[in-house]
């Protein structure tokens, strides 16, 4: 391993310029002329709009512009998208209403856009909006998806009957009604997957320009996916073709999911600056990020497991209704069926599976993809199932796992995944090691004298990064590809260009996929930059979410960059005078072999770009190679996290005094910042555990509206993790990859959950587990335990 | 946020004028309040009257029997103070529990209790040390100085100037943070006088800020942890949100008091 290669810690090199204040983000950018845009939004949950005038506010000092839905509608900007089609159980395509981007005639969330207006000045179009007079018909509303589906329930879009949008079902029912006839054991669990506001650091924003010279728009926009953004605004909102319209996502100050989607801002943007002939920019504050951007998880869930009288499981059968909030936001569909209902089988051999989806409308901000999107659920059923099977049988929970871990690969799971390698009984044993396992009973009666109960929760789980091979996410339902595209552009001097599909909004990719280029050819670190991020640049990409950009971004590049050395290895024989079989390429030379003649992969790139000394009829001058790679399989990163809280039971308040996490992430391409993945996805999924309760009323407003009600993890709540790691390389890639990104997400909430109802000896935790949900819990058993000994 | 004024007057005479006669005026002392409210457009204040320029109303000083410290003193420097941890120890370990790091550098004694938040620290020493508030034109027991929600005894054009703490036998606050706004969900500060004891409640009730009676007489009786071992709070006159129901806060009053105790030693 080279100082620099794939395994070695490499700082960040974007870290410089971002801790600096020099990095650029879409605030950051300032057009001439520009104008901005503020958006008038519902303060109803759900209600008509029986009168929108705009003409007071038009009037109003620096407006430029006040509109509406209906000029959109007049200029035939076409509705918002949902991008992936499911079928219900009868067959029947998904019922899905209609998105536009300024509302027509009804608004369907807190939040939903009315208008807006484009004016001189921010504090101008403010003004200007507080001026435009609507009124509300105000409707009955429903935030509950449990309540969604109830006839009496307000209906929120005609094209969806009791705000059902589909009724979706993965596995073999038959089957699983029979192992459930021979169980010896049945586990229940009555489950809501709390709804997750994203909360990345920077809000979104949008600035547009359009050039009536060239008849073209510019498009900066917090984005993780900025070819995506402008296929979709291109194919189907119709703002301008593909050819004429260039979309950056310059840095993006973190992502988590909630900047892949195609949102009404951002479209409303480009739409106007065409209109009003100037750059229209628009950035959400705080309060507007938390009523706009698209919130995670949010399921209701019944689930029970069938064992043997051994511990074995026989078998598994989920409910779910899934909240899809007031519209179908861009991969909503998608989250709670193929990348929920296929990871339910966790790391264990399941016979049967059988799971039932419907998804939902409500009068909330539209649900989509949120770290880990769709797996974090699924883990949590699983294994909280896991836990309370061992305690309901007074088995040890890591022998009933260990009984049930699949250990022979590839395995096809009755959920369609086929896992291709892993082995958990590796991270398992690793991380009880790191844990301390043997000294937790001990630790368990030191707490007690300090009046705390101490607990220890366990999750094995496993996720389905690498997404995905195009060919079956589209059999499954997907409107686009999900392969990924590299170019590697070689100077004359020989420092490397390499220009990614794949987009960074902190993961890091400057430093890691330059590891990983710089040290196939050999050369410095230094020599490569990283380019991505603009539609005018890279040619194509699928962008980055999923735990992709690892499997398969960074395939693409590896494919790309050994295009480029069969390349220059032809140059070379050339320059050195020998056949192109006898050229080496080995730490940054091309050697003829057998001879102490050599030239560096810098004197190559010179002659490739002269080509002075070989047959340009038959080699073409210049070093520059691209590649699209599509992935065969997804990949299965998988492992084990364990937690080990301590409960004051006066207050019910849980410290989590220590966390250990073994991962197997195949290869390992920067340790440091895999380590930081994993603490940040830990973070998160602690966050959900344990303190974020994103909150609506009966009517349909958002309880928890900003930080001072909404409780964001910090430093303070969390330890220092003990964070290690395992490998089984993955098959399914040259690098072995699987990716790292979610898997902290994923892993820890089922953990923490176990460790707290293991501590207190009560399932009856529901997440976040606050202080008072866990005191009440306390209480509960207490009371029943007193009655019981009465 | 609204545009505003902005006036830094340099004297407190100045600045009580100015707020008595501009319309919508708020005086401005560390703004970890007022701005967010302003930003959010949630304050209509049209005139800001900035307190930054006026001398002689920070500090902390010793007067007698009491501590004094000025309007215009940060948390940081209440926490940090020889002078405050020497004379009431639990009151400098309050200022450093408020907000974060930010607020405690920016925040001020006066600007606090003057905004009164039923969740803030400050209103429970000061009403458990039983401190006279001293502004510009009177003095004000803190008993008839906080009257409910976000709602005082001072006039328009009234400017604290600073606060007058009796110094007890010993004091201790014991708070259990709202997780998400570090406020106090519930907040506990017992005072011993030896004659007296006084014992003051923040973030649990329904009208801020309240003695509790029941408390201090099981502690007059005697002052331990002990003795507090059946009280509980509410239902009624409890606070109730999404981060604590009544029973619960009821409940943390209890053990909030119990821990107050303990650390007062």
């Amino acid at each position: 391993m080279s100082a620099t290669g794939i395994g070695a810690s490499v700082r960040r090199t974007e870290d410089q310029r971002f801790i600096t204040g020099k990095g650029h983000y879409t605030d950051d950018i300032t057009r001439p002329g520009q104008a901005y845009a503020y958006f008038l939004r519902s303060p109803h949950a759900h209600a008509t709009i029986k009168k929108l005038d705009t003409r007071k506010a038009t009037k109003m000092p620096g407006v430029v512009a006040v509109l509406t839905g209906d000029d959109l509608a007049a200029d035939k900007v076409g509705d918002l998208i949902c991008g992936w089609m499911i079928t219900s159980k009868d067959g029947t395509p998904m019922k899905a209403g209609p998105h536009p981007a300024l509302a027509r005639g009804k608004v369907r969330h807190v939040g939903d856009q009315v208008a807006v207006v484009i004016a001189n000045t921010l504090n101008q179009a403010k003004d200007a909006a507080g001026a435009i007079e609507v009124e509300y018909g105000v409707l009955a509303a429903v935030a509950d998806p449990a309540k969604a589906q109830d006839p009496r329930a307000p209906q929120i879009h005609d094209a969806a009957p009791r705000n059902t949008i589909y009724e979706w079902a993965i596995g073999d029912a038959a089957a699983v009604g029979e192992a459930f006839k021979s169980a010896k054991h049945v586990s229940r669990l009555n489950i809501t997957n709390n709804r997750l506001i994203p909360n990345a650091m920077e809000p979104r924003a949008a600035n547009a320009e359009y050039d009536s010279g060239t008849d073209s728009l510019t498009l900066w926009v917090t984005s993780q996916n900025p070819h995506v953004h402008r296929l979709v605004m291109s194919a189907f909102l119709g703002l301008a073709p593909e050819h004429k319209f260039r979309v950056i996502a310059p840095d993006v100050g973190g992502g988590f999911g909630s900047k892949i989607f195609i949102y009404p801002e951002e479209t409303v943007c480009v739409w106007a600056a065409r209109k009003v002939r100037r750059p229209v920019k628009w950035t959400s504050d705080r309060s507007e990020a938390f009523v706009t951007d698209a919130h995670g998880r949010d399921h209701v869930t019944h689930a029970e497991m069938a064992l043997d009288d051994k511990g074995k499981i026989l078998a598994l059968r989920v409910k779910t209704i899934a909240n899809l909030g007031a519209y179908m936001s861009t991969f909503s569909s998608s989250v709670p069926t193929y990348l929920y209902a296929t990871l339910l089988s966790g790391q264990y051999n399941i016979p049967a599976i059988y799971c039932e989806v419907d998804a939902v409308y409500t009068n909330t901000v539209p649900v989509d993809a949120y770290r880990g999107a769709g797996r974090p659920e699924a883990c949590f059923v699983i294994e909280r199932l896991v836990e309370i099977a061992a305690r309901e049988m007074h088995m040890n929970p890591v022998d009933l796992r260990r009984k049930n871990f699949i250990t022979q690969f590839p395995h096809q799971t009755p959920v369609i995944m086929a896992y291709d390698t892993g082995n958990y009984a590796a991270s398992l044993d690793k991380a009880l090691k790191l844990a301390d396992q043997k000294g937790f009973a001990q630790r368990k009666q030191e707490a007690a004298r300090r009046g705390k109960l101490a607990g220890l929760g366990f999750s094995t789980y496993i996720e389905a990064c690498g997404i995905a091979p195009s060919a079956a996410v589209g059999s499954l339902g997907a409107g686009v590809g999900l392969w990924e595209s590299a170019e590697v552009r070689v100077n004359p001097t020989g420092s490397v260009e390499v220009l990614t599909g794949s987009h960074s909004h902190g993961q890091g990719h400057e430093t890691t996929f330059a590891q990983l280029v710089s040290g196939r050819l050999g050369i410095p670190i230094e020599q490569v930059t990283i380019v991505h991020g603009d539609t005018d640049k890279v040619q194509f990409g699928m962008g980055t979410y999923g735990s992709r950009s690892g499997p398969v971004g960074m395939t693409a590049i590896l494919h790309a960059t050994d295009k480029v050395i069969a390349k220059a290895k032809q140059v070379a024989a050339h320059v050195l005078e020998a056949g192109e079989g006898d050229i080496e390429f080995k730490d940054g030379r091309f050697v003829v072999a057998g001879t102490d003649k050599s030239a560096a992969f810098g004197e190559i790139a010179l002659q490739a770009y002269v080509a002075h000394k070989f047959p340009t009829a038959q080699i073409e001058p210049g070093l520059k190679e691209t590649s699209f790679y599509d992935p065969t399989n997804f990949t299965f990163p998988s492992g084990c996290h364990i937690c080990e809280v301590e409960i004051d039971p006066e207050t019910g308040k849980t410290d989590i005094v220590r966390w250990t996490a073994v991962d197997d992430f195949g290869t390992v391409i920067n340790p440091m910042i895999v380590e930081g993945q994993v603490h940040g996805g830990i973070a998160q999924g602690v966050g959900q555990a344990m303190l974020e309760g994103c909150a609506y009323d009966d009517d349909g407003q958002l309880v928890t509206g900003s930080y001072m009600d909404y409780c964001m993890p910090r430093a303070d709540d969390l330890p220092s993790y003990i964070v290690d790691t395992t490998v089984t390389k993955c098959p399914s890639n040259p690098l072995g990859i699987k990716g790292c990104g979610e898997a902290g997400a994923i892993a820890s909430p089922s953990a923490l959950i176990n460790a707290i109802t293991d501590a207190i000896g009560s399932e009856d935790v529901a997440m976040p587990a606050t202080a008072p949900v866990v005191w009440r819990a306390i209480q509960k058993s207490q009371q029943q335990h007193r009655r019981a000994a009465e | 946020m609204y545009a505003f004024a902005y006036h830094r007057p340099a004297s407190l005479k100045l600045a009580a004028a100015a707020l008595a006669k501009q319309k919508d005026a708020k005086a401005l002392a560390g703004g970890h309040s007022l701005i967010p409210t302003m930003k959010l457009r949630l304050s209509d204040a049209r005139n800001i009257v900035d307190l930054g320029a006026i001398k002689g109303i920070d500090g902390i000083a010793l007067k007698g029997k009491n501590l004094e410290i000025g309007a215009m003193t940060r948390h940081v420097a209440v926490a940090g103070s020889p002078v405050v941890r020497k004379a009431i120890p639990a009151l400098a370990e309050l200022a450093s529990l408020i907000g974060d790091p930010h607020v405690r550098h920016r925040g001020t004694l006066g600007g606090s209790i003057a905004h009164n938040d039923p969740s803030a620290d400050y209103p429970a020493a000061c009403l458990a040390l039983g401190a006279t508030i001293i502004t510009t034109s009177r003095k004000i027991p803190a008993e008839k100085f906080f009257q409910g929600l976000f709602e005082t005894a001072l006039g328009k054009s009234e400017i604290i100037t600073a606060v007058s703490f009796p110094i007890p036998k010993r004091a201790g606050y014991a708070k259990f943070p709202n997780p998400a706004s570090r406020f106090a969900l519930v907040g506990v500060f017992v005072a011993d006088f030896g004659k007296d004891v006084r014992v003051a409640v923040t973030g649990a009730g329904e009208s801020g800020v309240f003695r509790a009676k029941e408390i201090e007489a099981e502690l007059k009786k005697d002052f331990s942890a002990d003795a507090l071992a059946n009280i509980r709070f509410g239902p009624k006159g409890i606070m109730s949100d999404i981060h604590g129901d009544a029973a619960y806060r009821g409940h943390l009053i209890g053990v909030m008091a119990r821990r107050a105790v303990a650390a007062a030693g």
